[in-house]
């Protein structure tokens, strides 16, 4: 049972990687890998405030600003210096290890006998992993309330036009390369403030944290659409916070089947290009056909 | 005598290797001009539209919005007051969004976006399906579906709405009906002239149908190897016929 509860307060705490990259992959259209590089400079950037004693609150705050930066650079580098969409992720990715690595001073730095997010002492009175599902549940709905907000705005509808006809958003007045810079500042933002908070429950950052968080922000996008099929925007970005949690689920059942930890990026990998199969395979074995002749009644 | 609203003077356009595609064009723009633009494949039509609206900077020459240059101002800049439909109807609509919030976004062209509520209200959609039914294509029944599911007529009756829906001082129409079946073509024409006449809106229309571009408009000019060779008004333009055209088509 707790090792079910800590999966879903894991989901909830990872669910805004997800969110996060919704904003950039799906309304901006945008494949952004900078988020291998903000993730573990959120995680870098709040574990080094924290153990230098600045307030972890603060300093997880302070972790957005610098993902946001990060996403800034990004921004620029596609709109102004029109250097190719993949390609400015990984620039900007590999130049943050460096930056990582600065603000750590080492590889990795424990957040042992420090003052987190999580040592509130409302927190300490909750069972055993229920710290995580509160916190992660609080988080994401903070999130995505302010998320569905921005996107019913004149600036957010905006934001999701440039990303759905750049050219026909211009013609009407949209200034899209502003957009893009904000979705992506926005987008980063988020993912290294899920970092700050990832690491604080950990309790550690590492420099190599972000390896495979693309493929996990996705694997949550993906899931949750294939779960709920056609969604308004609002229900999509709740699906990516279930998609989150399912996925969490099906490592959970994976590991349990006697994999290690250390196939988990190997996991990763095949549950999302599963997932993201799953229609076409659908299709192929005519699974739709199978499962209504199924259930179907004789005549 | 009234000052143009845009004036074009000795406008010249070079793309790659030197080649001129506008050499020395002059064109005075007045309001109320419902200008059709004919010319064979590389005539300048669309260099034309794209030097207007900002898309192509220009050699030399002058291109002058009310008396003052707007040769430097962006594209974007100049959606303030230029508006424009498309040839294809994939370019002018935002696919996965509904009509009413195509035309939501539309409504603030030359206006600030900031975080104010969108305001799609009941009452904004009453009045969407008003605008929306004089272009007689049921487009006022599907105020709330994806414009990527409309038909190609409906999303270029759309397209056009949006580019008046905030009444622009000059409206490009870049062959707006070419990609549409001959009924719907004919339909979303008629429906044009109708808003341009009735909304006294200044409009140039690139057009390849000889008939089309004889019967709208009041004004009718023929660009031919960068220039223009006839540009006829009123009671010339009416006097005219499809032979009399043909004669200035010289490849």
């Amino acid at each position: 049972m707790s090792i079910i509860v800590s999966s879903i307060g894991q989901g909830l705490l990872w669910a805004v990687l997800g969110v996060a990259l919704f904003l950039t992959f799906r309304i901006l259209n945008f494949p952004d890998m900078t988020v291998e590089g903000s993730f573990p400079l959120g995680a870098a950037t709040a574990v080094a405030m924290i153990s230098h004693g600045i307030d972890p609150y603060l300093a997880t705050l302070a972790a957005f600003v610098v993902g946001a930066i990060a996403g800034l650079v990004t921004g620029l580098l596609y709109t102004k210096g029109k250097i190719p969409i993949l390609l400015v992720g990984i620039l900007v990715m590999t130049a943050a290890l460096s930056i990582n690595l600065r603000i750590m001073g080492s590889a990795n730095i424990s957040l042992l006998n420090q003052k987190s997010i999580f040592s509130s002492p409302l927190l300490q009175h909750l069972p055993k992993n229920f710290d995580s599902v509160f916190v992660g549940f609080i988080i994401i709905t903070i999130i995505t309330l302010a998320l569905i907000f921005f996107l019913q705005t004149e600036l957010g509808q905006s934001f999701i036009a440039t990303g759905d006809n750049a050219n026909m958003a211009q013609s009407i007045g949209i200034k899209t390369d502003r957009m893009t810079i904000m979705g992506l500042m926005l987008s980063n933002g988020l993912i290294a403030f899920g970092g700050a908070v990832i690491a604080q429950n950990n309790g550690y950052a590492d420099i190599n944290m972000g390896i495979g968080i693309i493929v996990i922000a996705l694997a949550s996008i993906i899931i949750g659409e294939v779960a709920f099929g056609d969604l308004s925007l609002n229900g999509r970005l709740v699906a990516v916070i279930v998609g989150s949690i399912l996925y969490r689920l099906v490592l959970l059942a994976v590991l349990s089947l006697g994999f290690s930890t250390n196939d988990l990026n190997l996991i990763s990998a095949i549950v999302l290009a599963v997932a993201m199969m799953l229609p076409q395979l659908r299709k192929a074995l005519k699974l739709d056909t199978v499962i209504k002749k199924g259930v179907a009644t004789h005549d | 005598m009234t000052e143009p609203v845009f004036s074009l003077k000795d406008i010249i356009v070079t793309v790659g290797d030197n080649i001129q595609i506008l050499k020395s064009l002059n064109l005075d723009i007045y309001e109320g001009d419902f200008i059709t633009v004919l010319g064979t494949n590389g005539a300048g039509k669309s260099t034309l539209f794209n030097t207007i609206a900002g898309n192509l900077s220009i050699d030399s020459g002058q291109l002058l919005h009310h008396g003052h240059s707007i040769a430097h101002d962006s594209a974007v800049t100049r959606t303030n007051y230029i508006a424009r439909v498309f040839q294809d109807p994939k370019m002018g609509t935002a696919p996965h969004m509904t009509v009413a919030e195509n035309l939501l976004l539309a409504e603030k062209r030359g206006q600030k976006r900031t975080l104010r509520n969108r305001g799609l209200t009941k009452e904004k959609l009453n009045e969407y399906a008003k605008i929306t039914q004089v272009m007689g294509n049921n487009l006022d029944t599907r105020l709330n579906t994806a414009t990527g599911n409309l038909s190609g007529g409906q999303r270029q009756a759309l397209s056009f709405l949006m580019a008046t829906r905030v009444k622009p001082e000059l409206l490009l129409l870049d062959e707006h009906t070419a990609a549409l079946d001959p009924k719907t073509s004919e339909q979303l024409m008629l429906a044009t002239n109708e808003q341009v006449t009735k909304n006294q809106l200044t409009a140039l229309m690139i057009t390849h149908n000889l008939a089309d571009a004889l019967k709208y408009g009041n004004r009718l000019i023929i660009l031919n190897a960068g220039d223009i060779v006839l540009d006829v008004r009123g009671q010339d333009k009416s006097d005219l016929n499809e032979a009399d055209i043909l004669k200035y088509f010289i490849a």
